[in-house]
């Protein structure tokens, strides 16, 4: 267990020491987001009766902002410690791939909840989104953010050069968030829309979160977790078996 | 007690190239060991595969009698290297970096270990400094330290001295000698072959993944090692005489170099001289060391193991 605590201390150490970038940075563009969405948006769009368009903007801002930072999180620790070399010292170490897995998860969701709470924190000092089942947000919080982590860890795991990283980032992350209804509900868009936003699993993080917060949502919140739970398992599951095969890690 | 490192019969192929060619060794606990040969003969490929960073694709590596695959984190235990190349973590200090590395061996409180390793190899003052802004020397002295956090019982050094100072090269060798000296099974590699003679008690040269010999150092030296160097500085504006000229090797610090196989030949080589009316101002007899045995090995084919 000591092996394991000490990996995930490091890994919230790394990102703690460098907290300007990791997770000021999110906090200051997520809401720049937010501030010209909304005035951009506010007269055209109501998605729920009663709900400013900006109160509906903010759960899916702070989702999305848990989702990327834990995707970076885990994909820039695992390349920076393979293109520097120092992934050699875990490596040598006794930790198990399990316990490699689980800290480099757990230290994604860390950073996922601080810069989603960040973003909450600060735009409840201009606007007040109701939160209708709490438990709902954490759930989707952490099993999006463990999702997107282990996510991270595969890329990292995958990618040679940090090129390929961000080709990983900007041709899936990126369209697979910005296309899952942070901006907007489904029900706006054409049905040939409606239809590719259901193969996309980030949608059913950002409808399950924000029902946490209105009570309200496209899909039923048990959908929206059966399938983020099922997602969550097969990435993890890939992620284990690269950590246990050596993929790119060992010779 | 079981061998400290036992390697047997392991092949590792990277494509159709392969790195290590059914290679068998043992290392016996307590030894300083060298693992000698030129760059690609598979020396590193070797220790990855005993420290677990590549698997072989036939044979067993064991350590301290701990499969290193099916047992490894018995195995790990009982290692410690210290990697051919430069590498650091740039977000932590040096004493974060020992604290963090003895963590992932599952010791929490390390201390007074961390603080025994830090003076030893002279980091005491850096001990708070981020590991980015050490000179390279230093982050080699943190590299070992990190490599013997968890006081392992066998060392594995991958060229530990490549591109380090003579002083620091000095402190660390005295430093592991005495680790030795504490019961530690030292493994080195290395490219000063002086300094693997002075330290080692045995020897493994590898050539294309293939061990050619295996042997103590005295051994080795006495039964490899063909001839004497014989080191002559000749009067000015004066050179060797035609006969002579064949058994010349080189020529150092003004001195030519005439190779021979025993001292019967050293009054000939005296006697032609003073034929030709040369002088001789100095005279030195060189015996035959390690990289001579070096040189004949990697020149020859045949395997030369005991």
């Amino acid at each position: 267990m000591t092996g394991f605590l000490t990996l995930l201390y490091k890994e919230l150490l790394r990102f703690w020491k460098v907290g300007f970038q990791t997770i000021l940075a999110p906090v200051v563009s997520t809401l720049l987001y937010l501030l010209i969405f909304f005035h951009v948006l506010k007269a055209h769009v109501e998605v729920y009766q009663g709900v400013s368009y900006a109160v509906f903007l903010i759960p899916g801002l702070v989702m999305m902002a848990v989702m990327q930072n834990a995707f970076a999180n885990a994909s820039s620790s695992m390349i920076q410690s393979k293109i520097s070399g120092n992934i050699v010292f875990v490596l040598l170490s006794p930790l198990t791939y399990r316990e490699i897995f689980f800290a480099y998860i757990l230290a994604s969701v860390a950073r996922g909840l601080l810069v989603g709470a960040g973003v909450y924190l600060v735009t409840e000092l201009f606007f007040e989104t109701p939160i209708y089942w709490p438990v709902w947000i954490w759930i989707f919080a952490i099993l999006g953010s463990g999702l997107l982590g282990a996510l991270g860890v595969i890329a990292g795991i995958w990618a040679d050069k940090f090129d390929q990283l961000a080709a990983f980032q900007n041709f899936i992350i990126i369209p697979l968030t910005f296309l899952s209804g942070v901006f907007y509900s489904i029900h706006s868009l054409p049905p040939v829309w409606q239809f590719l936003s259901h193969l996309n699993p980030f949608f059913y993080m950002i409808d399950g979160f924000r029902y946490g917060f209105f009570g309200a949502s496209d899909f039923s919140p048990y959908v929206s977790l059966c399938i983020v739970i099922a997602c969550f398992t097969a990435v993890s599951l890939l992620a284990i078996r690269m950590l246990r095969s050596g993929y790119k890690l060992r010779h | 007690m079981p061998a400290a490192i036992a390697v047997r019969n392991v092949c590792k192929y990277f494509g159709a190239f392969c790195a290590l060619d059914h290679v068998d060794l043992e290392i016996q606990a307590g030894e300083f060991f060298a693992l000698l040969g030129p760059n690609g003969a598979g020396k590193t490929t070797l220790i990855h595969t005993i420290a677990g960073l590549s698997v072989a694709d036939s044979g067993s590596v064991h350590v301290m009698g701990s499969h290193v695959v099916s047992q490894y984190r018995q195995a790990r235990r009982q290692l410690g290297v210290v990697p051919q190349e430069l590498v650091f973590d740039p977000f932590f200090t040096v004493r974060e970096t020992l604290r963090i590395q003895s963590g992932y061996y599952g010791i929490a409180d390390n201390t007074a270990w961390i603080n025994e390793i830090i003076t030893r190899l002279g980091l005491a003052d850096k001990a708070n400094t981020n590991m980015r802004t050490l000179s390279g020397g230093m982050k080699r002295r943190v590299m070992v330290a990190q490599a013997l956090v968890h006081k392992p019982p066998v060392i594995i050094l991958d060229e530990p001295t490549a591109g380090v100072d003579v002083e620091l090269r000095q402190s660390l060798w005295d430093f592991i000698r005495q680790l030795n000296i504490e019961g530690h099974t030292i493994v080195l590699t290395t490219h000063y072959l002086e300094e693997a003679e002075a330290l080692c008690n045995r020897v493994a040269m590898l050539k294309h993944g293939k061990v050619i010999a295996l042997n103590s150092m005295q051994n080795l030296i006495s039964t490899m090692a063909v001839g004497y160097t014989l080191c002559l500085k000749l009067q000015p504006d004066t050179s060797l005489p035609p006969a002579l000229q064949e058994k010349k090797t080189g020529c150092r610090n003004g001195c030519v170099e005439l190779k021979i196989d025993n001292y019967t030949q050293i009054e000939s080589i005296l006697a032609q001289l003073r034929q030709a009316g040369i002088q001789i101002q100095e005279m030195q007899l060189l015996q035959p060391d390690l990289e001579d045995v070096f040189v004949n090995l990697m020149n020859s084919s045949l395997p030369q193991t005991q």
